[in-house]
């Protein structure tokens, strides 16, 4: 039996704010200004080059103010209204239909206002530097402006179809920041992939939103919460089925199985990108939607029960796949994969874990943008090489980035006191309190994840930072021996603000249960499960620390014991070389969807060409007796053209006294 | 207001002579410039009409706005009859907007591959544009079932010169198949039409036989169910070939590659939205019985053609022939929301007719851009354009993204309308639509990848490039595409003006349906909250 079902929330009347009352009512110009910054830098053409990366930074820096002001008005509430919903204007009106663009401003909500203004700031200051040799840094800058608002409009609508704007909204911005360097074929094809794998998911959030239209007449978060229950009385199995469609979206913006193979080659955006959407900002937006859909997730635990299962076998996929690939962005790129399987696992566990997932969510944002800034910073110095076997013993000559990304790497690794100790392992400590079998196998897997995460992270660590200098030796690609050096202030202050985060958030954010106090009003009550463990929750803490250390330590004695082949092995073993293919991810995509789409397209048009075309002119061709006769036709056409409406007057009217007579 | 249909119907006409008439006396460019200032005042024209158009009234039940009604062959009934609703009127604006925007792009002739050929008098294409659009307007505006038979057929006639005598290498092909056709579809539903005068008759008995639609629509559902149904037919096949559904689609693709750019705007765009039109205004109110029967039939031609226009729009290699097959997924799209019998998913059609119109004319015209610089509609000579023509790269893919209806452009709010208003009545139909706009994604973002990005490259390009051909948009281009651009993003963000036009029409044909409406009902808990 399900044991949260006493806890289904207890949604509120939700306060409805006029557009134009108190500081919530202006909320719109969050959106507004990053937008504005897009619109004049995308028109301006070249007569913004010269200050248009400053215009991109300032209009966020704005909306990260603003979002300031609107979080301490938010917090001189009662928490019972802090949830308030604006109502913009009008967008769908038709028949029973009201559909309005509206704001939905509570706790979660800014909570997420305040990440993405936040990072965003930090990675627009960041790239002034990383950019400022690209010629086309405006568009740069135009595009990071677009997905800052795109996703402002994703977690501050008031409603399923508002959120799905800003769902396809920075489904674009990444479309086009992936595809930034649009020369290079690969970043052609890994922008065109991102964007079709997140319209799979699309398809179902779709469906999820025309199910509850369907079901209850509306799509609007206060409209479907206050709903939802009758319908979960009427019809479970539809709830369920909500739910599932729901969190197939989920997975396509979240790069969770079976939808992940996009996110790897997204990272053939530029750094900054990376950071901010393919591991900030963009790939939470699936926990976004679960935690946010926690009414309709309450009334399903078979809903929730899957979403544990996909978040289980992405966390372990992603850690599995991180150990085997020496390019250090794609190693980060399954670290984030990974980690939001922790999310989204821990969303699936309910009122026991919404909190702990946002709060991992949130030092994520922090450890994994600082951890990609400090890769791009190493990329940076290092003429642009991602191949960790290329690089080595950099700590001594970038000493701010080493700084940095060491305490990004402590932290997601779960080093006592840093963010990741408090966040991460709060989950791997919910998973485990689960009644019967699913504590063992949710738990362990979480575990095991831990140690592989300390695995790669340290393996990565080293390889870039420790060891031989294997770079001395080599060139990069077009001739030129390596020159490392410590990036631009612009960059590092950015990285150091990450990463004083990296340390302190952890523990601010689940100190006394501060965040799951504050996100109450949008979540409900944060339920602690542990008397279900069927291990003692300590003993499972220490098994964490074990764990990760024992990570560490195999990673310490495979990597740098040993002098590291700037060649990559090719004699492996079968799990490695399975790891290294992606577990045939790509491969299954290619076999099942790919190819036969291809020659079923192609099939169609032959048969489109030679059957279906083929079939009407040749028989109008064999009406007309041949294709000579048919050509004569033109010449006649008026006399022959009376004759054929005489012929057609004739069949229907001899039809209708025999339909008359009958 | 209906002064100032018939203005509308016929300016454009007198127009078309003026021109005849200017260009013969050799000023070809004056002769242009009279044609643009025709198509813009019937533009102004249009925007009155808009004005005046009282959506009160509408939704108080006037069926029909500005009507007016001479008899003309008092033999058989038929009168020169008519007037405006909401659908008439999205579509009538549909035409004022675009024919501007055609013949401006068409202002400078291109060289070949279904540009407007140098060779020719532009003049004699302009003349005809404007012929053309009388008789569109024409068919969305009559009001007499036989008035429109008589346009619908005449329109075929402007358009067949066009593609004929303006359009690319295989131009007479592609015409007499368009012309065939539309002749088979014309036939039949001339048959239908004198079939539903004597069932018309028959059913009013004393009353005697009309045309007039209102009195035909008022003793609709007394016509005999097997009649209805073949009635229904004969209408539906000229209709379903106009608005091509799968598989009566095969004379779009060569009509759409042959046809000069500005034609096949006007093409795709509008004429042959006259098939959907009709669906909506003489299939559903005339033969409501048949329509609820024949329902299934239509919806599975609809969403086959979904996936069918998209997969081979996946597979094209020449661009004109990849707009028109984009187009056949979208037709589905639009027959799917008119036979769910939904206010939303109906509404939701109807913008999609004014929605397509607006992304296929943007997407046609850029398509025609990138041809006029590389002389060639074959995607292989193209690769990596977008380093030279940034501006122009991003035109195509605003077009591309309507064409996928995302959200924030116009076409995203019809899709989803028509998705959603779908879901309740049929969902198995709406389902299988929704796939489609993965197969949609898929079609643009890899024509856009294999024209725009990449290395540089590819025959038409290295030969555009090396004569100097390969240039940014020009400031004629932009003029021309701005509107279309502004109109995409407004209607993406605020499309209420129109939907409350197009609403009340729509539920008066459900009505006329008398179909159960299957419109999903919201607590009265929430109403309170607006």
């Amino acid at each position: 039996m399900d044991v949260f079902a006493s806890s289904v929330l207890a949604e509120g009347p939700i306060r409805a704010v006029a557009a134009s009352g108190g500081l919530a009512g202006t909320a719109w110009l969050l959106v507004v200004l990053p937008s504005l910054g897009a619109a004049v830098l995308l028109l301006g053409g070249r007569r913004t080059d010269r200050w248009g990366h400053w215009l991109g930074t300032a209009t966020v820096a704005a909306a990260f103010v603003y979002g300031l002001l609107l979080f301490t008005d938010a917090r001189s509430l009662a928490p019972a209204d802090r949830v308030r919903d604006v109502r913009l204007f009008s967008w769908m009106d038709v028949g029973s239909l009201r559909l309005d663009l509206g704001m939905r401003i509570d706790p979660l909500s800014l909570t997420f206002v305040l990440l993405i203004t936040g990072v965003g700031l930090l990675i627009h200051m960041y790239s002034v530097g990383y950019m400022g040799h690209d010629g086309a840094s405006r568009k740069f800058f135009a595009y990071l402006n677009l997905f800052v608002a795109a996703m402002l409009v994703l977690v501050l609508g008031d409603g399923f179809v508002s959120l799905y704007l800003g769902w396809e909204g920075v489904g674009l911005a990444s479309y086009l920041l992936i595809g930034f360097w649009q020369d290079r074929p690969a970043a052609a094809t890994a922008a065109k992939k991102a964007f079709l794998m997140n319209r799979v998911g699309d398809v179902g959030l779709l469906l999820g939103i025309f199910l509850l239209w369907t079901k209850l007449g509306t799509v609007s978060y206060a409209g479907v919460f206050a709903g939802i229950g009758g319908l979960g009385a009427a019809e479970p199995g539809t709830v369920t089925a909500i739910t599932l469609l729901l969190l197939l979206g989920a997975a396509g913006k979240s790069g969770q199985f079976p939808l992940q193979a996009w996110l790897p080659d997204a990272m053939e955006g530029p750094t900054p990108v990376s950071a901010l959407i393919h591991a900030a900002t963009m790939v939470t937006a699936g926990v976004y939607l679960i935690a946010r859909s926690n009414p309709i997730y309450a009334l399903s635990a078979d809903g929730r029960l899957v979403v544990v299962v996909i978040g289980t076998v992405t966390l372990v996929i992603g850690s599995v796949i991180g150990c085997a690939y020496d390019d250090i962005k794609k190693v980060l790129a399954y670290s984030t994969v990974s980690q939001i399987g922790y999310m989204v696992l821990a969303a699936g566990l309910g009122p026991a874990g919404y909190a702990l997932a946002i709060a991992h969510l949130l030092a994520h944002g922090f450890f994994k943008a600082g951890l990609f800034l400090g890769a791009g910073s190493v990329m940076h110095g290092m003429g642009d090489e991602t191949d960790m076997r290329r690089l080595g013993g950099l700590w001594r000559l970038m000493p701010v980035t080493f700084a940095t990304f060491g305490l990004g790497y402590l932290a997601i690794i779960g080093f006592p006191f840093l963010s990741g100790y408090f966040t991460k392992d709060a989950i791997i400590e919910a998973a485990f309190s689960q009644p019967g079998w699913r504590g063992w196998v949710f738990g362990g897997a979480a575990l095991l994840a831990a140690g592989l995460t300390a695995f790669y992270m340290t393996r990565l660590m080293v390889m870039t930072f420790f060891g031989e200098r294997r770079w001395a030796d080599l060139r990069d690609a077009e001739g030129n021996a390596y020159h490392p050096h410590e990036s631009p202030l612009s960059m590092t202050v950015p990285m150091v603000v990450l990463a004083v985060g990296s340390v302190f958030s952890g523990f601010l954010l689940t100190q006394g249960q501060r965040l799951a106090g504050w996100l109450t009003p949008s979540l409900g009550e944060l339920v602690e499960t542990h008397e279900l463990s069927p291990v003692p929750v300590a003993a499972v803490a220490v098994g964490t620390l074990v764990a990760s250390a024992l990570g560490v330590a195999l990673a310490w004695l495979l990597v740098a014991r040993r002098p590291v082949p700037v060649q990559r092995p090719q004699r492996v073993s079968a799990l490695v070389g399975a790891a290294r293919a992606d577990l045939y991810a790509n491969a299954v995509n290619e076999v099942l969807i790919a190819r036969p789409g291809t020659w079923l397209a192609r099939a169609l048009v032959f048969v489109d060409n030679r059957g279906v075309d083929g079939l009407v002119t040749g028989s109008a061709a064999a009406l007309g007796g041949s294709s000579a006769r048919l050509r004569r036709l033109q010449t006649g056409f008026v006399r022959s053209y009376a004759l054929g409406m005489l012929g057609g007057t004739v069949v229907v009217v001899a039809a209708l006294l025999l339909v008359g007579t009958a | 207001m209906s002064a100032l249909l018939l203005v509308l119907l016929l300016l454009p006409l007198a127009g078309a002579l003026a021109v005849a008439g200017v260009s013969r006396g050799g000023g070809e460019s004056a002769a242009k410039g009279l044609a643009l200032g025709v198509s813009l005042v019937e533009l102004v024209g249009v925007a009155v009409l808009w004005a005046s158009y009282s959506t009160a009234d509408a939704a108080n039940g006037v069926r029909l706005q500005g009507t007016l009604s001479v008899d003309w062959i008092p033999t058989f009934g038929a009168h020169f009859a008519l007037g405006v609703d909401g659908v008439a009127l999205v579509m009538v604006s549909l035409i004022g907007l675009l024919v501007p925007i055609v013949l401006g792009y068409s202002w400078t002739p291109g060289s070949t591959e279904g540009e407007l050929p140098a060779g020719r008098s532009s003049a004699g294409f302009f003349a005809l544009v404007l012929v053309l659009e009388s008789a569109m307007v024409g068919v969305f505006l009559a009001t007499d079932v036989f008035l429109f038979y008589v346009f619908f057929e005449v329109m075929l006639v402007p358009m067949y010169f066009l593609i004929g005598r303006f359009g690319g290498a295989r131009r007479q092909f592609a015409a007499i198949k368009f012309f065939l056709y539309s002749l088979l579809g014309g036939l039949v539903m001339l048959a239908a039409v004198i079939g539903l005068y004597v069932s018309g008759a028959k059913a009013r008995g004393a009353l005697g036989g009309t045309f007039d639609w209102r009195e035909l629509v008022a003793v609709a559902p007394q016509i005999p169910h097997t009649t209805q149904v073949w009635l229904f037919l004969g209408f539906f096949l000229a209709f379903a070939i106009k608005a091509p559904l799968v598989p009566l689609h095969t004379w779009l693709p060569d009509s759409g590659a042959e046809a000069p750019i500005g034609a096949g705007v006007l093409l795709v765009g509008v004429l042959d939205k006259v098939g959907t039109y009709g669906f909506l205004r003489y299939c559903l109110p005339l033969f409501p019985d048949a329509s609820r029967t024949l329902a299934p039939l239509v919806l599975v031609m609809a969403v086959v053609g979904v996936v069918y226009g998209a997969l081979l729009a996946v597979g094209q290699s020449d661009m004109k022939r990849f707009v028109a097959y984009t187009s056949i997924a979208h037709f589905g799209f639009i027959a799917l929301g008119v036979f769910a019998f939904t206010t939303q998913s109906g509404t939701g059609a109807v913008l999609y007719m004014l929605n397509h119109g607006i992304a296929t004319a943007l997407l046609l015209l850029v398509v025609g851009m990138i041809v006029k610089r590389g002389r060639s509609r074959r995607v292989s000579d193209y690769r990596g354009m977008a380093r030279s023509t940034p501006v122009l790269a991003g035109l195509f893919l605003i077009a591309g993204l309507s064409a996928l209806a995302l959200p924030g452009t116009n076409s995203f709010v019809s899709e989803f309308l028509v998705l959603l208003g779908s879901y309740p009545t049929r969902p198995a139909y709406a389902i299988v639509a929704t796939v489609g706009i993965v197969f949609a994604a898929l079609y643009v973002l890899w024509m856009y990848q294999r024209v725009m990005q990449g290395p540089e490259g590819g025959a038409a390009l290295v030969a555009a490039k090396a004569e100097g051909r390969l240039v940014d948009v020009t400031r004629l281009e932009v003029a021309v595409l701005a509107p279309l651009v502004a109109l995409t993003l407004l209607l993406g963000f605020y499309p209420k003006p129109v939907l409350d036009v197009i609403t009340p029409s729509v539920t008066a044909t459900l009505t006329e349906l008398g179909a159960p409406r299957g419109d999903p009902i919201p607590a009265t808990a929430e109403e309170g909250t607006r």
